[in-house]
């Protein structure tokens, strides 16, 4: 089944993709402002999930302001030249719905969950904040505590939180990946009103956002609306490109260890700088996707069935891949050893391990299990629409077009056990490898 | 086409502008009742199963032996082994999920309709032939033992522990169900085998379906999954007394920012009262950036990143519950805030206008969590569990608008117990002792 728009050709850009019959409903289009739009239809229950993505995250921010992206994104809840602060969410609450907001290297997302029939209270309000914030010297004192408490609480009172920030610092040499979204505590402490509005300005406008709306909709109702509320508001020519530095050749093998009294259970983790998918050219980032499922994606793992059930070292070994990312992102493996076992004893048994696998070749039974449950995702995953729109917000803010997206499935299942090696021995090069061992800090008595 | 077995009860629930869920009893030929949600628009099922008891069946000095048990359900079954029944799990592509609280251990499962029957053969030989290996026993031990390692020197974990200790004392609500070092160590196949014995039985058994399947169809599943249990398990204990004092205990923790739990006794699901409570709730600390706690700690002074209260009617006891964290320096005026912000409630009451909003938003929000296959089966159980009616969901927001101002602050000056508050702080707070 094929469900068409009737649409003037002038107003919509793009019209790449339509549902079809036993697949995910999605559809997307374009403004006139170059605001991208994603629909993607469940007619179940009628409740809608409105979010707007802006590409733009902690790794676009300029030197010295590290948080200011996800400072600015707490201050969007304050005021604007129609809604006192406060008051956007007590009008979501007062309609019944939820509201909250992330921030991530690559964007910052808004969004509302609420009956389908308040979309357009919802689409008003937030079109209101692109442009029309007022922020007084109160809202900034006041909120700047807050964000220094939620570094407090997810990451100076966390050894792993404060360990995986010294290991992100290591990998990127000259990439902003390297600076933690939340931002360095002595910069946060001075971010101001010059630096949340400056960003602000830089970075938030229509030809700089993704409209994804999720549930009981109809794509034409969401268009109508959309240009009524976006569409009306003008794309900033200035917007600047995205243009980060970028890594030199990495050329050095690093170690770090990082010791807290607050650390019972040890660890060993690896990283390497590896390649993200890019628009049109996804077949590595798949082999690398699968690399980490066959290595450390669950039980049945390579790294678990060697190093848990034969060898007894380890009580948990993973294996993850990050793929969707604008710019360069890395490949992690983490072992926790068994009691008696040492961090040095468990790294070598790692990296043994990987070792004769890629030595091995991969298991084809293997592949296609995975291949197989890779497809049932699928299924599963039309259960969960906001799910589905999240993947497109994220992939688009990060490069990819929907026709990746949309790909991507189909990529995976055509990688070859070859390609998945082949990857391996590309990306898993010491040279541009991080090891970091959290430890006790056994000096400390507790 | 005739149908084997009763189907009883069969409600159309439609919210004003919202979803139609059409809940059915279905009674198996074998007599295992459960609550469906037929929907074909997507070829897969989600089943919740969900034994009362969980945790807190744990036969004396074997604390811990339920959540190893929930651990090695997964660890091999029939005649295969740990290895093979994850790669025959696998190649199926369902999901068997499998949780122990301090109520209930429940298995959540949701697989494709295109190969169910196999993995309900699966599902079956899992729950009746569970193997606990020796060596898988061993395994797991250790990777619980890893966690609770870590649980040692996490502050959200120290004072949770401390708090149920305080709150519960030597009711199995008082320790943690995971165990401790020293419980889970001596753990054997034998405590493993018992903790099986006490839970999986039919006496305290509740089912949700949702998803591509006929009540015919689950109404065989049942049977062949289910009817074969033993008739009873170990008996449920006794109701825990709610002994927490009032005042502060610091529990000392090298970390820049105290992390802190507050409460005292709470309201039992089944209470009168319940819906006000609930709702008076919503007003302090339980609703996004609009409750009191959150505009005055958050909003207004910059405390903390979050603070939240909860009701948690447990089967065998009731707290009222909160958290929050703020820096070692800032904490002792946090808890100063919220004291008073109990007071406050406890002796002025709330006001219409908040009462209004609570409502607005607590019977328009109700319905957004009935989003997704597997969160409806929750629901449901959850529901039956409660000993709720199948129409309860029609019903809901008419006992949240039934709520009278009267009633909200009368719960509000009985419920809330300023002087009975108690707050554990783990950190190093600076201007907080422990007083009692």
């Amino acid at each position: 089944m094929v469900r068409a728009l009737a649409l003037s050709a002038a107003l919509v850009a793009a019209t790449p993709l339509i549902a079809k019959e036993g697949h995910e409903a999605v559809t997307t289009f374009t403004l006139d402002n170059g605001m991208d739009v994603v629909v993607v239809e469940d007619h179940r229950a009628p409740v809608v999930q409105h979010m707007v993505w802006y590409r733009a995250g902690s790794a676009d921010e300029p030197v010295g302001s590290s948080g200011v992206a996800h400072f600015l994104e707490h201050l969007l809840f304050k005021g604007t030249d129609t809604l006192a602060p406060g008051e956007f969410s007590a009008t979501v609450a007062a309609n019944g719905g939820n509201d909250n907001a992330f921030t991530s290297y690559d964007y910052t997302a808004y969004y509302q969950r609420v009956a389908a029939d308040r979309l357009e209270l919802m689409m008003r309000m937030e079109a209101d904040r692109m442009r029309n914030i007022r922020l007084s010297e109160e809202d900034i004192v006041t909120e700047r505590d807050v964000i220094l408490e939620e570094r407090n609480q997810r990451t100076d009172n966390s050894p792993r939180a404060l360990f995986g920030e010294q290991m992100s610092a290591s990998q990127y040499l000259n990439h902003r990946y390297g600076v933690p979204i939340i931002g360095w505590r002595h910069e946060m402490e001075t971010l101001d009103m010059e630096d949340a509005l400056s960003f602000y300005q830089t970075h938030y406008a229509p030809n700089n956002a993704i409209l994804v709306v999720t549930g009981d909709v109809e794509p034409d109702a969401v268009k109508e609306l959309a240009e009524q509320y976006y569409g009306v508001i003008p794309a900033n020519p200035e917007l600047p490109e995205r243009v980060r530095s970028q890594e030199p050749p990495q050329t050095a093998e690093r170690r770090l260890t990082f010791k807290d009294a607050r650390v019972s259970q040890p660890y060993v983790q690896r990283s390497y700088l590896a390649p993200e998918r890019d628009p049109g050219e996804q077949e590595k980032a798949a082999a690398l996707f699968l690399l980490a499922e066959l290595l450390g994606g669950s039980t049945t793992s390579y790294l678990n069935e060697k190093l848990q059930f034969e060898q007894q070292m380890v009580v948990y070994a993973g294996a993850f891949y990050r793929g969707v990312s604008l710019d360069d992102t890395t490949f992690d493996l983490l072992v926790v050893p068994a009691q008696g076992v040492s961090l040095q004893e468990a790294e070598d048994a790692m990296d043994q391990a990987v070792a004769d696998f890629i030595t091995e070749g991969v298991n084809e039974e293997d592949l296609d299990r995975i291949k197989m449950q890779l497809r049932a995702a699928q299924t599963y995953a039309r259960d969960n629409v906001d799910g589905i729109g999240n993947r497109y917000g994220r992939a688009l803010t990060s490069g990819l077009t929907v026709e990746d997206v949309q790909a991507w499935p189909d990529i995976l299942q055509a990688v070859t056990g070859d390609e998945i090696i082949a990857a391996a021995r590309e990306v898993l090069q010491p040279e541009a490898s991080v090891t970091g061992w959290l430890m006790r800090d056994d000096e400390v008595t507790q | 086409m005739k149908r084997i077995f009763a189907t009883l009860i069969a409600f159309v629930i439609a919210l004003p502008a919202w979803a139609e869920i059409e809940i059915e009893e279905v009674t198996s030929p074998g007599g295992i009742t459960a609550w469906l949600v037929e929907d074909h628009s997507i070829p897969f099922t989600a089943l919740e199963l969900r034994f009362r008891g969980g945790t807190s069946l744990d036969e004396p000095g074997k604390r811990g032996a339920t959540y190893l048990m929930s651990g090695l359900i997964e660890e091999g079954a029939g005649d295969m082994d740990a290895r093979t029944y994850a790669r025959e799990l696998e190649s199926l592509a369902a999901s068997f999920s499998y949780n122990a609280s301090d109520d209930s251990v429940s298995i959540s499962t949701q697989f494709l309709t295109e190969n169910r029957d196999e993995v309900i053969d699966l599902l079956r030989t899992t729950i009746h032939e569970p193997r606990f290996d020796e060596d898988a026993v061993e395994r797991v031990k250790a990777q619980i033992l890893s966690g609770l390692r870590s649980d040692q020197t996490d502050p959200n974990d120290i004072a949770s522990r401390n708090f149920a200790q305080m709150a519960y004392g030597d009711h199995p609500y008082g320790t943690e169900g995971k165990g401790t070092i020293e419980s889970v160590s001596a753990l054997t196949r034998d405590d493993v085998v018992t903790a099986y014995d006490n839970v999986f039985a039919k006496d305290r058994l509740y089912v949700g379906a949702v998803g591509d399947i006929t009540p015919e169809e689950l109404g065989a599943l049942l049977d062949k999954l289910l009817a074969d249990l033993p008739e009873t398990g170990k008996p449920i204990p006794d109701r825990a007394d709610v002994t927490i004092p009032g005042g502060v205990s610091v529990v000392e923790f090298d970390t820049p920012q105290s992390v802190t739990l507050f409460g005292h006794a709470g309201i039992d699901r089944h209470d009168p009262d319940f819906f006000a409570a609930f709702v008076m709730n919503h007003i302090l600390g339980g609703g996004g950036f609009e409750s009191r706690l959150m505009q005055e700690v958050r909003e207004k002074r910059g405390l903390t990143y979050g603070v939240a209260t909860y009701l948690v009617p447990k089967d065998l006891a009731s707290v009222y519950l909160g958290s929050v964290s703020s820096g070692n320096d800032r904490i002792a005026e946090t808890v100063e805030v919220i004291r008073n912000e109990w007071a406050r409630a406890a002796s002025e009451g709330v006001t219409q206008k908040e009462l209004d909003d609570a409502k607005t938003y607590l019977t328009g929000a109700y319905p957004l969590r009935f989003d997704g296959n597997g969160q409806i089966a929750g629901i449901m159980v959850g529901m039956q569990m409660d000993d709720l009616p199948i129409d309860y969901i029609t019903t809901r927001n008419d006992k949240v608008n039934a709520v009278t101002l009267e009633d909200v602050n009368r719960v509000a000056s009985e419920l809330l117990d300023p002087e009975g508050l108690h707050f554990t702080v783990v950190g190093k707070p600076e201007g907080l002792e422990t007083t009692n």
